[in-house]
């Protein structure tokens, strides 16, 4: 049996009956402390099913990004200063908020890996008091589907630099034309400026949320901390075509 | 209840991503009821076994199991919420942030009726002894609990899902002496009311010898090398020499301190160089602390390193200015303190969990301010005519490392550098010299000093490795020596024995030794009345 | 669900304040209006009135003055930083007020810096009053029980959230132990952001081993094999229908009066 992951599949009525391989396989014995405890799922070995590991992992990594976050506001709060000189070049530092989706996917491998953990850390954000509002989890989800869309791209196979920058990119870039046009956070800058900001976001996509987490993926595999992970030997491929 | 029965038929396993099997060839048949100990070396595969019976080892492409690991007869990977599992650690043991929601998720994902769960919720915390008489309300955070109590939350978590076998990974490992007793009795309480079948592994075999009724002792990468009752097994004889040899913690044997060789670290070890300590005298000896007289006992008029008078000690700073407002003001946890550290002796801090130890600890060694009072560091630590701040705490990092060193409890928040012989070199490469405030080791002798110490640790062959990949007892040899490779004179270290098997206690506690005698201070946290024994140390109480 | 169940379950005594009691979906639900609302036009109408009923409510949420101050002044602040900012760089209309060099600050730049102020207020402090009293764990059953989200991914987030205190903790450790090994806080800050993502990565690898462990105690306790039951129940009551039409009529509000003092500002146009 594939555990599928359709919403309400967690609320199914009946068990199921038995697992195809063993088809001769008969119920078990009535139990009579309550429900059957078997479990049913037989795990298949499917590259694209979640296990709970998993998810454990992803919602953690998500986590601690937003300790990171936290830490970061601590630290480079007065950084606004710098980007006074030239106000669209706050952008730069947006990528601070989007490497978790790049890593969470770099380290799970599985179909919306980058979506979950970017949303669960946009909703730590939201918990935590962010300034944004409910908005928070809109740009969570925006910035989550962009770099998953690049991994879908690429099937889901290759996991390399080249696709962990692509990735960051396109993050960077909806980051940016969802602050400077959706939300328009920005209403006073110029057409240009706007998008001279998503520029800049696209950049910091690249080099933050792109590059870092694929770096961060070997060094992780290199501790050994991704042993129970499908990337336990990221520190052993190839950068390139792989 | 029920218990049940366990079979292993030839089973092995062999984690994906590795070359060895963790278990190979196990045969093994435990009756419904019985109470098993297993042990072992490090890396013996108990805690596989241990995942093996709880289903939850993951079938995944590159692992691969040989041979059955049957509970009543049926594999037990179909069986996942069928046996309990408590763990070692006490805070990732916890899932929800109730202590009644807690318990209840086991009896969720079985599928009981929600009317019974509750039922099954307070009787099993009324078990262990968390119930609603004991104080502790179904919505208590669990945060707020102890280790012990957090274990024993975990159990009635597991008690909650009525299971046919109880599993536990070195329970108590991570815990203080009350805190081992207490989820002891709980686990036998609860394994007496329900008659489940027990399997627990541990390493300090005293804690669960004369409740078991077997001895299961399990060998690296392969099956069981022995099998009897505690009673036979661990009486004196070749099978409790193996044990004691290969670091299990056999009741009745406290190991002998291991002294290092002659050429081991020494913190006084005198770079090659014209960068030399004004501490010292032009030959090169330190200032003599504590003389011994010939019977052993010390003088007590040693020269004072670190000296505190009225101190008040608090895990998070006080805010500066105008942000005193923005929130509770810290509670110190100890206050009106009068502690003085001598060069040559070692101290041990003790007391119940949660009176501030760590945080005396982290205050004195200068990374944490102090909530009030005074903390000097005196100039026979800073030394001669250099120009520090008295408060350690001010100290720019380079200073305080050759200075003074900490070992924290986890080795791993240590490890900076991507290999060992980077790990050690690292120290040596940026302390400070005091008086002409450059660099007091160049590249080529830290990397020397860095040499000297693989050799001195045993870890030569592991030179080139990710120090996170290491073993537990590696670890913790590491974390001490990279501390000792800058050559401080005060080192501090919390529960530096905590959960170490007995050889790495043995090295640890030579070591620590070594470096008293040779006119270093040791300050310890630690609940262990061995190592404070074996350091002869002064016992600094909290209360 | 037929029955419903109007008793909370044992673990969870009755919250103290109204906000605290609603059902966080209900919340959340409420909410999404207004922040629309509010996305949608930048001025000061709209971003007023929300702001105004957001104090009003807060009497009734429970948050206690000093906790609020602190997360309100962070809000505050960067609220103001951006009035300012806008009312630099933004267009020049109407009187001078300021003029210094290239600081230029007029009359239209300043109503702008305002509205912008403003619509960041209001769109963060009803946020903060939603989110501060929401529990973590009603919300994952709210999730999952109403919504149908799956459960494996709502309950494994929330075990995760757990452990955000201690891995804030583990932080702080971290800094004290990389300090006591000789990273120090001066240098460059070329070398201060090296070691500030070396603390970072020292985070990660505790967070995903003590991942890995949750996993193994939530598998063992039969988690992710499907079908489970709820020993809490998450239902809705007449109050939590009352705060949704609230929501939405406030922001029905907000825009009609918008529109109907002409200050409404289409961000899109």
């Amino acid at each position: 049996m594939v555990s599928t992951q359709t919403p309400g599949s967690d609320h199914q009525a009946t068990p199921p009956a038995g697992t195809p391989d063993r088809p001769g396989r008969s119920r078990p014995h009535h139990d009579p402390r309550g429900p059957a405890h078997r479990t049913s799922a037989h795990r298949t070995s499917s590259r694209h099913t979640w296990r709970v590991v998993d998810i454990v992992v992803a919602a953690v990594v998500a986590v601690a990004s937003g300790v990171v976050f936290w830490a970061w506001n601590l630290a480079y709060a007065g950084l606004g200063g710098v980007f006074l000189a030239f106000p669209p070049s706050s952008g730069l530092v947006a990528g601070m908020w989007l490497f978790p989706a790049v890593l969470g996917a770099l380290l799970i491998r599985r179909p919306g890996a980058a979506l979950f953990t970017e949303l669960v850390a946009a909703a730590v954000s939201a918990l935590l008091g962010s300034q944004f509002g409910l908005t928070v989890l809109a740009s969570g989800l925006v910035q989550g589907i962009g770099a998953e869309l690049v991994f879908l791209l690429f099937l889901y196979r290759r996991f390399t630099l080249p696709v962990a920058l692509l990735a960051g990119a396109a993050a960077g870039v909806a980051c940016g034309l969802n602050e400077a046009f959706l939300f328009a956070w920005f209403p006073e800058y110029t057409l240009a400026w706007k998008w001279l900001y998503v520029g800049f976001t696209g950049i910091s996509g690249i080099v933050i949320a792109g590059l870092l987490s694929w770096l961060a993926t070997r060094a992780l595999a290199a501790t050994g901390a991704l042993a129970a992970l499908p990337s336990r030997g990221a520190h052993r491929e190839p950068a390139g075509r792989g | 209840m029920t218990a049940a029965t366990v079979t292993a038929q030839g089973w092995g396993w062999r984690h994906a991503g590795r070359d060895r099997a963790a278990v190979a060839g196990l045969d093994l048949t435990i009756p419904p009821g019985q109470r098993v100990l297993l042990a072992g070396p490090s890396g013996a595969g108990k805690s596989t076994l241990l995942h093996g019976l709880a289903g939850v080892l993951d079938p995944a492409d590159d692992s691969e199991e040989t041979g059955r690991l049957l509970l009543d007869g049926v594999p037990t990977r179909e069986l996942r919420g069928h046996a309990g599992l408590v763990q070692q650690d006490p805070e990732t043991q916890v899932i929800l942030s109730r202590v009644g929601d807690d318990v209840a998720f086991g009896a969720e994902n079985l599928r009981v009726p929600p009317d019974e769960i509750w039922d099954r919720v307070r009787h099993a915390l009324a078990a262990v002894g968390l119930g609603e008489d004991e104080g502790i309300a179904l919505w208590r955070d669990t945060s707020r609990l102890s280790g012990g109590q957090k274990q024993r939350m975990a159990l009635a978590g597991v008690l909650a899902m009525r299971p046919p076998l109880v599993l536990l990974d070195e329970p108590t490992a991570n815990l203080d002496p009350a805190g081992v007793l207490e989820v002891r009795d709980a686990v036998l309480a609860v394994v007496e009311a329900i008659g489940a079948t027990l399997v627990v592994v541990e390493h300090r075999l005293g804690t669960w010898a004369r409740h078991v009724d077997r001895l299961l002792v399990l060998e690296p990468g392969g099956g069981i090398s022995h099998d009897g009752t505690p009673a036979a097994l661990l009486a004196p004889g070749p099978v409790r020499e193996e044990l004691a040899a290969a670091g299990v913690w056999v009741p009745g044997v406290v190991p002998e301190p291991v002294t290092p060789a002659p050429g081991g670290p020494r913190p006084a070890a005198e770079p090659s160089g014209p960068a030399r300590s004004p501490r010292r005298d032009p030959a090169g000896h330190r200032d003599p602390a504590g003389h011994r007289d010939p019977a052993g006992h010390r003088d007590p008029t040693g020269t004072a390193l670190l000296s505190a008078r009225d101190l008040a000690v608090s895990r998070h700073a006080v805010r500066p200015g105008w942000r005193r407002r923005l929130g509770p003001p810290p509670v110190p946890v100890q206050h009106g303190l009068d502690v003085t550290v001598e060069a040559g002796e070692a101290v041990v801090v003790t007391g119940p969990n949660g009176v501030g130890k760590s945080t005396l600890l982290l205050t004195l060694a200068g990374l944490i301010p102090a909530h009030a009072g005074t903390l000097t560091a005196t100039a026979a630590l800073k030394g001669h005519g250099v120009r520090l701040p008295d408060d350690p705490h001010r100290w720019p990092a380079r200073d305080l490392v050759s200075r003074i060193g900490t070992v924290f409890q986890e080795p791993e928040h240590q490890f900076v550098a991507a290999t060992v012989r980077e790990e050690l070199a690292f120290g040596p490469r940026h302390a400070r010299d005091h008086r002409t405030g450059t660099l007091r080791w160049s590249a080529a002798q830290a990397r020397g000093r860095a040499d000297e110490l693989l050799e001195a640790m045993g870890l030569t062959g592991l030179a080139e490795v990710n120090p996170f990949t290491l073993s537990g007892g590696e670890k913790r040899r590491l974390s001490v020596a990279t501390v000792l490779a800058t050559g401080p004179d005060v080192v501090f270290l919390d529960e530096p024995t905590f959960g170490q098997d007995a050889n790495t206690w043995a090295v640890l506690t030579g070591m620590l030794r070594r470096l008293v005698t040779e006119g270093s201070s040791v300050v310890a946290v630690t609940h262990d009345q061995d190592f404070a024994a074996a350091l002869d140390a002064r016992v600094v109480e909290l209360t | 669900m037929s029955a419903v169940l109007t008793a909370p379950a044992p673990s969870r005594p009755v919250a103290g304040s109204p906000m605290e009691r609603a059902h966080p979906l209900a919340k959340l639900a409420a909410l999404l209006p207004v922040t629309a609302v509010l996305v949608a036009s930048m001025d000061w109408v709209s971003s007023g009135l929300v702001l105004l009923a957001a104090v009003a409510l807060l009497p009734f949420s429970g948050i206690r003055a000093g906790e609020f101050l602190r997360r309100a002044w962070l809000l505050v602040a960067a609220a103001l930083a951006s009035a300012w900012g806008t009312a630099l760089v933004g267009q020049d209309t109407g009187r001078m007020l300021l003029e210094a060099g290239p600081v230029s600050v007029s009359e239209g730049s300043a109503l702008a810096g305002a509205a912008t102020g403003l619509r960041i207020l209001a769109v963060a402090l009803p946020g903060v009053i939603v989110f501060a009293t929401t529990d973590p764990t009603d919300l994952a059953d709210a999730l999952a029980q109403r919504l149908r989200l799956p459960a494996r991914f709502v309950l494994g987030s929330l075990a995760a959230f757990r452990l955000l205190a201690m891995l804030t903790e583990e932080w702080r450790v971290l800094g004290h132990a990389r300090r006591a090994r000789g990273v120090g806080a001066g240098g460059g800050p070329v070398r201060r952001t090296t070691s500030w993502l070396g603390q970072v990565f020292g985070l990660l690898v505790q967070a995903i081993r003590r991942a890995s462990r949750l996993a193994v105690t939530m598998e063992a306790r039969g988690f992710g094999a499907g079908a489970r039951t709820w020993a809490r129940t998450s239902v809705f009551t007449a109050g939590d229908v009352r705060l949704v039409l609230g929501g939405c009529a406030l922001a029905a509000l907000a825009a009609g009066l918008a529109l109907g003092t002409g200050a409404w500002n289409l961000v899109w146009a």
